[in-house]
């Protein structure tokens, strides 16, 4: 049963972290309908910022906890801001073009990210210290699930909460689902509807960064190109729940999370992904939309 | 047609370019490795070490007289890309080479160079294979290879730790996996310990929590792992966190400072095995102290072996008393070289006999030498 | 004057958010392995400039793109030189025969550098044309092409390590193996609509790589396959240079025979289902066109190519293991018919060559060659979204109508 639960916490951990990522990509394609490859790419943005800071911080003597905070919240000013910016040079200038264009270009900005970072950093990995505390009351179930893991459960739930406080019952989230159902008729009805994209990059961007600066603390190490497995899965996990729906997204990371880890540690790690990407393709061929999402009709 | 005159002309150019290539009397030292990209840190420090000891022995009147030219060729670690850099030292002529860097590169380069009698040393390429198969009489190495690595860490954790029940685990790569393999086949054949537990684990994973789960249900007492620090960091953190207290025991590609910093407590008391400590070797810490004052910051990675090689390339040259393939080799087979990873000569196989491995062990955030 | 006021100050703002955006990253340098930090302040002056240059251009180039679209928009079709001298027949045939000389005459000029780089380059050519079929032809975004690439890859170094297969024999099996791949993955993924598509291309090239790492009695996991022999020419005994030589025009009647079938399939009434198809599947289905089997053929017959120069590829480097097929090498095929132009046979070419010499040949930049790659490919889609060359279409103008309406 220890085994059991260890596995499960140690899903969950993963799942939340993805589910955090792939709320980002189904935001964004509620929307305007466009995989933002780049995604990743300000997940780890977001990250290397919170280590730049956190390295500048402890430098100049600052500890603990309030370093995590103050780096935590410059990553995710910090990531928002890149969002923004990726959004106006990349895709707005393609609204309206063929549906490839869009993917191309994200694909490109992936790319030219990555290398930014590499050429304006380092291509090695780097050591992120570690904030978060061991708690003296986690101690007799360390074993199977620890502090680090708590911390990242807790700030995912509080984050998701908040979300959907915002979707769901402000005047910015009504008209971001007034613009997901219908873009031309929210214009009409006078919602900003640029202004709502770009926000939503904007928020997106926000949870991958949080999502960046609770991975790196947890695992401990920060590069350039962690954006990209963290990209795959947590597309992955927002095309298994049905990309476009935001619950779809968070189940989708759970699932992947938990397969993952299930598959790890009953089966065998060797094929992890391959069991992770197997379960993707057989739900697409029984749900073509995902687990939760919507079948649209199409108008002709 | 103005156009197609000036074709001519640039063709004609060419060809005068390359048979005055030829034309030129000096000893060429191909130089093959990862100069840009991720890798590059792995084969930058090889090709100053050729610099050096080329700048060195040119100032001393070159080999049999002839000065020695430097071709250098960026690989960036890739097969697909390694066969074109060794055409290329081919068709420019290089007489011996220094390189490939990865193993997979050297493996994917060496039919070429073989197909053109050239002889090739590698300073880090540790796959066991390029040696052991007999396919490449022309491949030499300064470095040992990975199952001696892989014998030591497996007698290290039986013998000297005792341990009985080890899990070995890997990161799916070349290196990581061959070394692996070997921990693997060396626990069997030994019939002292048990293997619980043989995986690979995926790079770039947010946590390991699951296969470390399974090392304690399978109640190992220590992890023998394959691969390089970045996991390694995961896995020893992964472990301290979830309180199992099997014994960590890996290979030279841990043995890196990130190691310490990325792991930081959670890294005390885990076994690597690296390169002996050569600091005692006077040749060593002139070399070093070459770099040093040229650079002006310390060589990194297969800095020494680099050094050796070319000095061991060059010194084989000189002894055979000409370029020829079989003279070459065989003077780097039969004749001795003080190098900076010891004296050395090469077996029959290509590997450096007396070149060798210790064990490290982690204390107060170092590594420090047992055995 | 205003305009130039108000251009000045935009471009002001966006040099100071680009400064704000970049300091981090650009300025700042942090080694927490031993806690230094490197202020890089002389970058930030790079950035305000940069960003600020850039503004203008950016600004000048979407204007001019606005402008050529409102003409596109009256009515008036412009074409480039370039593109009205190409759909001229004769020019084209002499064009290619040209190129075709050249083509042959080229090893017995370059040495043997030169010809494997182009060989590099003619791989990747037939590769771009493959892929072409799905997502220039049919509009199948496959993000996992070089898993075909790299079945065709495995299955010749394994029947030559096991069974001696020679290469010739091996080039038509590579090829079917690969297409069977094609047929298997693509029928139960095919109803899936565009991104999803996508995803689980993607998903096949992780699952393809991570068994051929695990599998290591099949495929000798990551360490690879080594001494995969050469093409063999009537048992005749060749050196590196002969054999080289003699790849290359194996590659070259490769790259003459694709070029061949892909246009006649372009032109004959499967390639027609597939660009209706890309335009509006829909409209297509409804006209009586069975969508599973266009697409899936699509599909099939683009894998095939790859799975054949797989084969070619696998013979000419002569040892293969698993990080040569990464989702990295699928977005560079991707990028080569993106950027030469979906759909046009002469545009990927192009683009092959565009993408896979210059790097080669400008190995002094390679540092900096993905970060250009990477902005090219952005920049491209904005503003040349048809790429280098674009695709040419048959067109049947009614010359009569435009007198008529003048006339009424």
């Amino acid at each position: 049963m220890d085994y059991f639960l260890e596995l499960f916490f140690g899903g969950l951990t993963r799942g939340s972290i993805y589910a955090l990522i792939a709320l980002g990509y189904t935001m964004v394609y509620g929307i305007i309908q466009l995989i933002n490859f780049a995604h990743g790419e300000i997940y780890m943005i977001g990250a290397f910022v919170a280590l730049i800071v956190a390295g500048v911080l402890t430098i100049y003597g600052f500890s603990g906890i309030s370093i995590l905070v103050i780096a935590g919240i410059i990553a995710v000013i910090y990531a928002s801001a890149y969002g923004y910016t990726l959004e106006k040079i990349a895709y707005r200038p393609l609204r309206g073009a063929p549906r490839l264009s869009p993917l191309i270009s994200a694909i490109g900005m992936s790319i030219f990210l990555q290398n930014y970072v590499l050429l304006a950093q380092t291509p090695d990995f780097l050591p992120f210290p570690r904030l978060i505390p061991d708690f003296a009351f986690m101690e007799p179930v360390a074993h199977i699930i620890g502090s680090p893991e708590l911390v990242i459960l807790v700030v995912t739930i509080a984050t998701m909460v908040g979300l959907t406080v915002l979707i769901k019952y402000t005047r910015i989230g009504k008209a971001m689902r007034a613009t997901q159902q219908d873009m031309s008729m929210a214009r009409l009805v006078g919602v900003n509807v640029d202004r709502i994209i770009s926000l939503t990059f904007v928020i997106g961007s926000a949870l991958a960064a949080i999502g960046g600066v609770l991975v790196a603390s947890y695992m401990g190490q920060v590069n350039f190109y962690i954006g990209f497995l963290a990209g795959v899965k947590a597309f992955t996990a927002a095309v298994l729940g049905g990309i476009g729906s935001i619950p779809g997204a968070v189940l989708g990371g759970l699932v992947l999370g938990w397969t993952e880890s299930f598959a790890a540690g009953y089966v065998s790690s060797d094929y992890e992904d391959v069991l992770a990407f197997g379960l993707l393709v057989l739900i697409l061929i029984l749900r073509p939309s995902g687990i939760l999402g919507k079948a649209r009709k199409q108008k002709v | 047609m103005k156009k197609i005159s000036a074709l001519f002309v640039a063709v004609a150019l060419s060809l005068v370019l390359t048979a005055s290539g030829f034309a030129a009397d000096t000893i060429k030292l191909g130089v093959a490795g990862p100069h840009s990209g991720d890798l590059a840190p792995y084969g930058i420090p090889a090709m100053k070490a050729a610099q050096l000891v080329v700048k060195k022995v040119n100032a001393s009147g070159g080999v049999l007289g002839k000065q020695v030219e430097l071709l250098i060729q960026d690989d960036q670690c890739k097969p697909e890309i390694a066969t074109n850099t060794a055409t290329k030292l081919v068709t420019e002529g290089a007489n011996v080479v220094l390189g490939h860097i990865c193993s997979g590169a050297t493996k994917a380069a060496l039919g070429i160079y073989k197909d053109a009698k050239i002889p090739v040393m590698s300073p880090s390429a540790t796959n066991p294979p390029l040696t052991q198969s007999g396919d490449y009489p022309n491949f030499f190495r300064t470095i040992a290879s990975d199952d001696m690595q892989a014998k030591m860490a497996v007698d290290f954790a039986i013998n000297d730790l005792g341990l009985k029940k080890i899990a070995v685990l890997h990161d799916k790569g070349d290196y990581g996996k061959g070394f692996a393999e070997f921990a693997k086949k060396f626990l069997e054949e030994s019939g002292k310990a048990e293997v619980v537990l043989f995986e690979g684990v995926t790079p770039g994973a947010i946590n390991y929590d699951s296969i470390v789960g399974k090392i304690r249900r399978e109640n190992a007492e220590a992890l023998i792992f394959g691969g390089y620090h970045p996991e390694a960091s995961k896995l020893v953190s992964s472990m301290k966190r979830k309180r199992v207290t099997a014994v960590f025991i890996s290979d030279d590609g841990v043995k890196d400072d990130s190691f310490l910093k990325v792991a930081g407590s959670a890294a005390e008391g885990a076994y690597v095995t690296g390169p002996r400590d050569l600091s005692s070797i006077p040749l060593n810490a002139a070399a070093t102290e070459e770099f040093k004052a040229e650079y002006g910051t310390d060589p990194g990675a297969f800095f020494q072996e680099g050094y050796s090689a070319a000095l061991a390339l060059l010194t084989a040259v000189e002894k055979a008393g000409s370029t020829d393939y079989d003279a070459v080799t065989k003077a780097l087979r039969s004749e001795y070289v003080e190098t900076p990873v010891g004296k050395i000569k090469f077996d029959g196989k290509g590997d450096a006999e007396g070149v060798g491995f210790s064990v490290y062990k982690v204390e107060n955030g170092a590594f420090t030498e047992l055995k | 004057m205003t305009d130039m006021l108000k251009d000045f100050k935009q471009s002001i703002l966006i040099s100071i958010w680009f400064v704000f955006l970049t300091f981090p990253l650009m300025v700042v340098r942090v080694n927490t392995m031993n806690n230094v930090v490197e202020w890089r302040w002389m970058n930030l002056i790079w950035v305000a400039i940069g960003a600020f240059v850039l503004s203008y251009a950016w600004r000048y180039m979407l204007a001019r793109k606005h402008a050529k679209m409102k003409v596109a928009e009256e009515g008036v079709r412009q074409q480039s030189k370039v593109q009205l001298l190409l759909e001229d027949m004769s020019f084209r045939y002499k064009a290619m025969g040209v190129l075709l000389i050249i083509a042959l005459a080229f090893p017995q000029i370059f040495d043997t550098y030169q010809t494997t780089i182009m060989i590099s380059a003619l791989i990747y050519v037939v590769l771009g044309l493959g892929l072409n079929i799905g997502v220039g032809l049919a509009g199948l975004l496959d993000l996992g092409y070089v898993a075909f690439f790299g079945v065709g890859a495995y299955s010749y170094a394994l029947l030559n390590h096991h069974f001696d297969f020679g290469f010739w024999m091996t080039l038509p099996i590579g090829g079917l193996l690969g297409c069977l791949f094609g047929v298997l993955l693509g029928f139960p993924i095919l109803r899936l609509r565009g991104d999803y598509l996508a995803i689980v291309t993607l998903g096949f090239i992780m699952i393809f790589k991570t068994v051929m790492e695990n599998w290591s009695e099949l495929s000798f996991g990551p360490s690879g396959i080594a001494n995969i022999d050469r093409p063999g020419l009537f048992g005749i005994d060749m050196n590196l240079d002969a054999s080289t030589i003699y790849i290359y025009y194996i590659m070259v009647a490769m790259v003459v025979f694709t070029i061949l079938v892909t246009m006649r399939l372009r032109n004959s009434r499967i390639g027609r289902a597939w660009i209706a198809l890309r335009e509006d599947e829909i409209a297509c289905v409804a006209m009586g066109i069975d969508m599973a089997r266009t697409k899936l053929s699509a599909y099939a017959l683009g894998a095939f190519w790859a799975g054949m120069v797989g084969v070619l590829f696998a013979a000419k480097t002569t040892f293969i293991n698993p990080a040569s097929f990464t989702f990295m090498e699928s977005a560079i095929i991707l990028s080569i018919v993106v950027l030469g132009g979906m759909g046009s046979i002469l545009g990927v070419i192009l683009g092959a060559f565009i993408l896979i010499l210059l790097p080669e040949y400008m190995r002094a930049f390679s540092e900096y060659r993905m970060l250009a790659f990477g902005a090219a490919m952005v920049l491209m889609m904005i503003f040349r979204p048809q790429g280098i060359i674009s695709n040419i279409r048959q067109k049947y103008e009614y010359k009569g109508l435009k007198e008529e309406t003048e006339n009424g």
